[in-house]
């Protein structure tokens, strides 16, 4: 037995877990893709990590990789832009707060888009709204099944008007995509919430919420001050959300992958006679598993959310 | 009155006393009424035209502002009002219905804050529920339907932070009329009259063109939600407003407004008729402009407008 972090984040063998602190074995957190054995807590994922959940190995090809953030308004507030968007670089290895591309899900290919919550709350700016209706505009185009996986606290605001406009970019575009009958399958994790809720994450063909997200449109504190009231046990969680009609189905994280292969292939078969996707990745790259993949990639931005977890855990207890 | 108008009232006042004064009096006072108009008309400009953003937000935010209801008076005839999203009930926030604008007929819709306090509590202070959108969304169908152009307009601090409006899917009513919005066969002017806060506001404002009036703010967060967040401190508001470039000589130097409606010297409050007399030809300038071109047209100068706005470096695109 080794290491026992103080903050609760399994590194070395084993770890006590942040959310229900049971012990849980290294091999058995990754290979249950960051989701505790015991209690079912869905740890973050980055974005890559996402995608290796969702897409077969080596198979995913990067799209308007090379894009990045101007400072339209030379916000300054307390901190420049420039800094802010320097240190998520730094802290990420990406260069926005999504990732998007192709690849093959099951051997399908798909479109798909992830976002990363560590880059400045996954906000949504102009790189995020450019980048997402890119990959809706592409997956109309290839006839390809889009997948958007959404982990954001919100519009950025640093970028002012020219961020909120990117909620009706991507939606404009998602509904030239839907005159197309291309399926899309929205994904979401914790936490989806603010103006990025209102947008591309809620007009999706079908929503598969993560167990435990947080899901909405106002802050919960928001809401509390302004009511002077108490909130329902597990407002705003993906199962509120299930039961209030707002997603088709909560769906643990192991489990996603085959339940929209299992979607596609029913929308595919009603799609006969409709063009179909054109979209070839070319050789599949081998790499390692995914479990080994997360394994080597143990970053200290997972760590810091420890404090992060502790908030969620008590909101789905109702605390 | 606000801060920045103590000296403007304090002249107004003298003026009057002097007028007053020379009514009732033999003494000729014209000289000495002249000269006061004159300072007064000369301060005025001085004040207004080197207004501050948050001295336009409060402003906009003046209690004897012209909300939706009053401009639907002042610039349209024959307003039949409409209700209910036909799925759960009507939200006084959002008033809509047919009217008259000038000859032709048109679909109106905007958020209403209301005056009196008891009309302010009845439309929540003009933040609209899920069921507020869905009405604004079931009556843009119907202009769809019939052929009827659409305007409305934007007046709202934000869209109704409360338990029920997130049970009832308050992110989801918002997009699903972006999405909409953005495909409505009739043409859709968008006036922000007053106060644009984040989607709750831009519910409403996906259009082919998006007007303002001139102490309209219009931004991704309030000033004070801003000031809360970046400095703890909501009385910071100021300063945030000055970042987030939220007027509409901002916002249209960015390309996000495609025009700016003037207000009278003063702000809309001080002449109500004069300030919707300008909007009025201005949504009549608009609606020509959009119907000159044919509805695929449209549609595609519309996508294509959304689609523009960003700013962003990409030394390498990927090649498609
Ligand atoms: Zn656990």
């Amino acid at each position: 037995m080794s290491i026992n972090t103080k903050k609760g984040i399994p590194e070395g063998i084993w770890s006590k877990c942040a959310a229900c602190g049971e012990v849980i074995f290294q091999k058995e957190f990754f290979a249950g893709y960051k989701v505790c054995p015991g209690c079912s807590f869905h740890y973050p994922l980055s974005a890559h990590e996402r995608l290796d959940t969702l897409l077969d190995m080596g198979t995913f090809r990067e799209l308007d990789a090379n894009m990045t953030s101007a400072n339209p308004l030379a916000f300054v507030g307390n901190k420049p832009y420039e800094e802010s968007l320097e240190a998520s670089v730094a802290n990420t290895g990406l260069k926005e707060a999504v990732v998007t591309g192709y690849g093959k899900l099951n051997a399908r290919t798909v479109v798909i888009a992830v976002m990363d919550f560590r880059f400045i709350g996954g906000s949504m700016g102009s790189v995020v709204g450019e980048k997402i209706t890119r990959a809706i505009e592409y997956a109309a185009k290839k006839h390809a099944p889009l997948i958007i996986v959404a982990a954001s606290g919100g519009a950025r605001m640093q970028e002012g008007m020219f961020s909120l406009a990117q909620m009706a970019k991507t939606s404009a575009a998602l509904g030239k995509l839907a005159d197309k009958h291309v399926p899309y399958i929205s994904i979401m994790t914790h936490p989806t919430t603010g103006g990025v809720t209102a947008s591309f994450p809620a007009l999706a063909d079908i929503i598969i919420a993560e167990p435990g997200a947080l899901i909405g449109f106002t802050g919960a504190r928001v809401i509390e001050d302004t009511l002077k009231e108490k909130l329902p046990d597990g407002f705003q969680t993906a199962e509120f959300m299930l039961e209030h009609g707002m997603v088709d189905m909560v769906v643990e994280r192991k489990e996603i992958k085959g339940e929209i292969a299992a979607l596609l292939d029913m929308f595919q078969m009603g799609a006969a006679g409709r063009p179909q996707a054109t979209l070839s990745v070319g050789d599949i790259v081998p790499g390692a598993d995914v479990a080994r993949k997360m394994q080597k990639s143990m970053q200290t931005g997972v760590k810091k959310s420890a404090k992060n977890i502790k908030t969620q855990v008590k909101r789905l207890q109702g605390k | 009155m606000l801060d920045f108008e103590k000296h403007i009232e304090d002249m107004e006042k003298r003026l009057d006393e002097l007028k007053r004064l020379s009514a009732g009096s033999k003494e000729d006072l014209s000289l000495e009424i002249d000269e006061l108009e004159r300072q007064l008309a000369e301060h005025k400009t001085k004040v207004y035209s080197q207004l501050t953003p948050w001295q336009r937000v409060q402003i906009a935010r003046h209690p004897d502002r012209p909300q939706t209801r009053d401009f639907i008076e002042m610039i349209f005839h024959d307003f039949i009002e409409l209700h209910g999203d036909r799925l759960y009930g009507d939200d006084a926030a959002i008033v809509g219905g047919p009217a008259f604008l000038d000859g032709r007929a048109v679909m109106v819709i905007g958020q209403h804050k209301g005056h009196t306090t008891r009309e302010r509590v009845t439309c929540n202070f003009g933040s609209p529920h899920p069921e507020g959108y869905r009405k604004a969304l079931r009556l843009m169908k119907l202009a769809e339907k019939f052929n009827l152009p659409v305007i409305t307009f934007i007046d709202t601090q934000g869209a109704y932070p409360g338990v029920g409006a997130e049970e009832r899917g308050q992110a989801w009513a918002i997009a699903d009329n972006l999405m909409r919005m953005s495909q409505l066969r009739v043409p859709i002017v968008a006036v922000n009259i007053a106060e644009g806060g984040s989607g709750g506001a831009l519910a409403l404002g996906v259009a082919d063109r998006l007007l303002m009036l001139e102490n309209a703010w219009y931004s991704v967060i309030s000033p004070e939600g801003c000031a809360s967040i970046l400095y703890k401190d909501a009385a910071k508001a100021p300063e945030a407003a000055e970042s987030l470039k939220m007027t509409a000589d901002a916002l249209y130097k960015n390309g996000i407004v495609d025009e700016v409606v003037p207000e009278p010297v003063g702000g809309a409050h001080r002449a109500p008729n004069a300030t919707a007399e300008n909007l009025h030809a201005a949504l009549n300038r608009a609606l020509e402009e959009i119907s000159a071109s044919p509805v695929g047209t449209m549609l595609d100068l519309r996508y294509a407008k959304l689609r523009a706005i960003g700013a962003f470096e990409e030394p390498q695109p990927t090649p498609q």
